[in-house]
């Protein structure tokens, strides 16, 4: 099918501001958002810049807004969304270069809530004991890719780029929940400041924009529960 | 740029980060990434990893060597394979203290299920080895060393791209590469230089792959005349989402799925009665293409059926979640309702740059080391894996060999010094990009690109012959010419993926040239590399390892012994 595009563009070693150009495509229904942007690149305009590599959804690369929502290109199949597709950057990071934002800040803020299991006692000899259903627990938050889709729809992030944001309160709750971990206090106390649980203001924009499926909402309620009421 | 360090690791998938971990606190190290670590391959790797724990029945790491050896259709180091099987138990362990979330027995322990070609009591039955976190195994890895490095304060440097290797008279002293933000060329020195920055799979077009898997390290060595070893072996993964390639992972095999033809028919007990579905990935891509060839293929076509549905759907959901989600979003299809169309796909380079088992980079058949150079994971050919990879070895290599090599990288920086470095050692890598940028000629980079991985897939592919090969090798003597007249159009210094794609896709041109010479020239069928006009293995002439290496501009083919310790070559059956 013939689809056309419209890509928000930025080149900083030319452009004062960003512009939109369309380019017509032919492909599959069954194609991805990432085939056609290939097609725009490989075989059009070889300038149009954006992130990608594992192309199905898991290395967390291409993020962007695809007719108004945050979703992964490799994971948005056209026939989704019609004849004409809009694409834009991630909103509230800085935008370096086309599709491409700086991810630097996003980083900073999914280390700053200590994102590995803290562990003070002596190193067993084999593993760590943990049953199935205290695995269960923190499943969930294992899956986050880190592709930032959640914290740049986030409005309460958009107002305080300090905002820990969904993302990283999604990884703190990924050691919080895990029965081998005793890092909950050092976090929670993170996590109760200025710029931590509080600021969310249970949008569910995070829970929707998740590509993979990830309850945030409910992750963040349960660490919200866990700060005021020491329990989940 | 200049930087100074003790040790640069370039790549941050899990055998960069593995070493990175082991490296930090106790040495100066840079890690470089053309992605953001989090976003490497390693990330994408579903089943599991193995490790004889004995946590749901007997096993020993004595039968996972066994395995790995026969799997390898006896082309592996066995002394290599014994470091590999023995250090995996305490490997994994030292996985799940720093936090790796893996699935549990009842009891609380780690659990693991079954995957192709690994057995009790040497090739009885299958045997429950593999450890895993749902079907995002890799995934976790990948998130659990970075989270580690993390906090142990190692210096990354994300989005830079490898351009170069310096090695100044015989000794290796550090890399150049591209800051992809800026343009600018950076130059590393240091003492020790690890390679980690994975396979090549994008030389194919039917590929499980990420698009930045171009073999970059491979090549670049292989520009330094460092030999490539055993090139021609290539894994194709038999259950690769129909026309896209994507893996379902063995693991939905392990876990009771079967693969049937046209006909319904469960085709694997034809070919391995005792391992049936779960035997090695070589046969069983061999098989399908088989069933195709003589018809039975679903609708004709070149595809088969992987049959979910007599799973307990509740085993689905749960332990193949991933796998779930893939086919469902790019097939609309409910794998516990209907049957999944799947195909060989290009997964796993066996071959790569060769090193022994401390991950010093050797290069002849003597095994003599290039003092500095280290490379672990996908890139590397230590040689565990022989003809064949076994599943879930994989992942095993990257974290044993990534910690070995991290560990043999601080004895040697006990006696290494900075030497200084030669005038101008980022001379060639300028010159090559200003050469790329400032490039106007008429060919596409996508469209060679697209040319080369239709070749391999027609010409060098899980079936191969003579003619084949050579129509491949003239074909790809046209592309690289095509090759020296493309044309970029993007000339700006951010960012600029219309330079690193022409960079990659040289890359995967010189590598394509070895996988084709090594196959041509290897005139028996062995684990991955199948020639219809030899179908029997040699001993007797090839039980020895492939080494290319590119002098003055030509490749030249050398030989390497097969280190043979317990298990000696037997008849490969199933
Ligand atoms: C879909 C899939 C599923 C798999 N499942 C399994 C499994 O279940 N079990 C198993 O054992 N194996 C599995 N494998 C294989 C295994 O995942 C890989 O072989 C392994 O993860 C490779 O790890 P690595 O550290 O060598 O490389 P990678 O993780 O790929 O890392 C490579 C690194 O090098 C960097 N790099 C590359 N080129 C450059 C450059 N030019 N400049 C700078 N940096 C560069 C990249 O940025 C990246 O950080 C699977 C593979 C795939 C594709
Ligand atoms: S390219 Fe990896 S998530 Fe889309």
């Amino acid at each position: 099918m013939k689809v056309e595009l419209s890509i928000k563009r930025f080149d900083p070693d030319q452009d004062e501001a960003s512009h939109t150009e369309v380019y017509g495509v032919e492909i599959e229904p069954t194609d991805r958002v990432l085939d056609a942007l290939n097609q725009v690149k490989w075989y059009q305009d070889g300038t149009l810049t954006y992130r990608r590599s594992c192309a199905h959804g898991i290395c967390g690369s291409d993020a962007m807004r695809i007719n108004g929502l945050n979703r992964l290109a490799c994971k948005t199949l056209i026939k989704e969304l019609g004849s004409k597709i809009s694409i834009e950057p991630l909103l509230g990071f800085t935008v370096i270069k086309d599709l491409m934002v700086d991810f630097d800040h996003f980083f900073d803020l999914y280390k700053s809530v200590k994102p590995y299991l803290i562990n003070y006692d002596p190193t067993p000899a084999k593993e760590r004991l943990q049953s199935p259903e205290q695995r269960e627990a923190f499943d969930d938050t294992t899956k986050c890719i880190l592709c930032a889709a959640c914290t740049t729809s986030c409005p309460p992030f958009w107002s305080d780029p300090n905002f820990v944001g969904p993302a990283a309160l999604v990884n703190a709750h990924r050691f919080i929940f895990d029965s081998r971990d005793q890092g909950g206090a050092e976090r929670l106390e993170i996590l109760n400041g200025r710029e931590g649980v509080w600021r969310c203001r249970t949008v569910f924009n995070c829970t929707q924009a998740c590509p993979r499926d990830i309850k945030i909402t409910k992750a963040i309620e349960q660490i919200k529960r866990l700060v005021l009421f020491n329990r989940v | 740029m200049y930087h100074k360090s003790d040790v640069v690791v370039v790549g941050a998938g899990g055998a960069g980060l593995m070493a990175a971990l082991e490296l930090a606190g106790k040495a100066d190290v840079a890690v470089l990434s053309k992605v953001y670590p989090t976003r490497s391959h390693t990330g994408t790797a579903q089943g599991g990893v193995c490790a004889a724990l004995g946590n749901m029945e007997e096993d020993h790491w004595e039968w996972h060597s066994f395995d790995t050896v026969k799997g390898g259709d006896y082309l592996c180091d066995q002394d290599a394979v014994d470091v590999l099987c023995q250090t995996a138990i305490d490997n994994i362990y030292h996985l799940e203290h720093l936090g790796l979330p893996f699935n549990r027995t009842p009891d609380g322990l780690i659990a693991q299920r079954f995957f192709g070609g690994h057995t009790k009591d040497y090739g009885k039955a299958p045997v429950h080895r593999a450890c895993y976190a749902a079907d995002r195994t890799g995934h976790m890895i990948l998130q659990t060393l970075y989270q580690n490095c993390i906090r142990q304060n190692v210096r990354f440097y994300d989005e830079y791209h490898l351009l170069d290797l310096i090695i100044n008279d015989g000794v290796c002293q550090g890399v150049v590469a591209l800051e992809l933000r800026t343009g600018e060329i950076h130059t590393f020195h240091a003492p020790a230089v690890l390679f980690a920055t994975g396979g090549y799979g994008r030389v194919y077009k039917i590929t499980s792959n990420a698009l930045t898997y171009t073999g970059d390290g491979v090549a670049i060595a292989i520009r330094h005349g460092v030999p490539i070893e055993d090139p021609e072996f290539f894994q194709f993964h038999p259950t690769g989402i129909y026309k896209m390639g994507i893996l379902v992972t063995e693991g939905a095999r392990g876990e009771g799925g079967v693969l049937r033809n046209r006909t319904g028919e469960r085709f694997m007990e034809r070919y391995a009665p005792t391992l049936l579905d779960l035997a090695p990935r070589d046969m069983i891509s061999r098989d399908i293409y088989l069933e195709v060839r003589e018809g039975r293929g679903i609708d004709g076509k070149d595809y088969v059926h992987l049959d979910l549905t007599q799973l307990d759907p509740a085993v689905v959901h749960e332990k193949l979640p991933d796998i779930t989600d893939f086919v469902e979003t790019y097939l609309g299809i409910d794998p516990t309702k209907q049957m999944i169309p799947v195909q060989p796909t290009a997964h796993y380079a066996m071959g790569g740059i060769p090193t022994d088992v401390d991950g010093r980079v050797v290069v002849d058949e003597k095994n003599t080391p290039l003092p500095g150079f280290y490379a672990a994971g996908e890139c590397a050919c230590v040689s565990v894996h022989g003809a064949n990879r076994l599943g879930t070895n994989s992942l095993l290599d990257i974290t044993v060999f990534g910690q070995r090599s991290a560990r043999h990288i601080l004895r040697f920086l006990k006696e290494g010094q900075h030497l200084p470095l030669p005038p101008e050692a980022d001379g060639p890598a300028r010159a090559e990009v200003s050469r790329v940028l400032s490039s106007t000629g008429e060919e596409k980079v996508a469209v060679l690109r697209a040319e080369l991985q239709q070749c391999m897939d027609d010409n060098a592919g899980v079936m191969r012959d003579a003619e084949k090969l050579r129509t491949a090798r003239s074909k790809l003597v046209e592309l690289r010419e095509r090759f020296t007249h493309i044309g970029i159009q993007d000339r700006g210094l951010t960012y600029n993926t219309d330079l690193t794609e022409a960079l990659e896709t040289g890359n995967l041109l010189d590598i394509a040239e070895t996988i084709v010479l090594g196959a041509l020239n290897r005139e028996e069928s062995r684990g991955g590399h199948y020639r219809e006009d030899f179908p029997k293995r040699d001993d007797a002439h090839f039980l020895k390892h492939t080494l290319i290496k590119r002098v003055d501009g030509k490749l030249s083919l050398g030989y390497k012994p097969v280190v043979i310790t317990r298990f000696q070559p037997k008849e490969r059956t199933y």
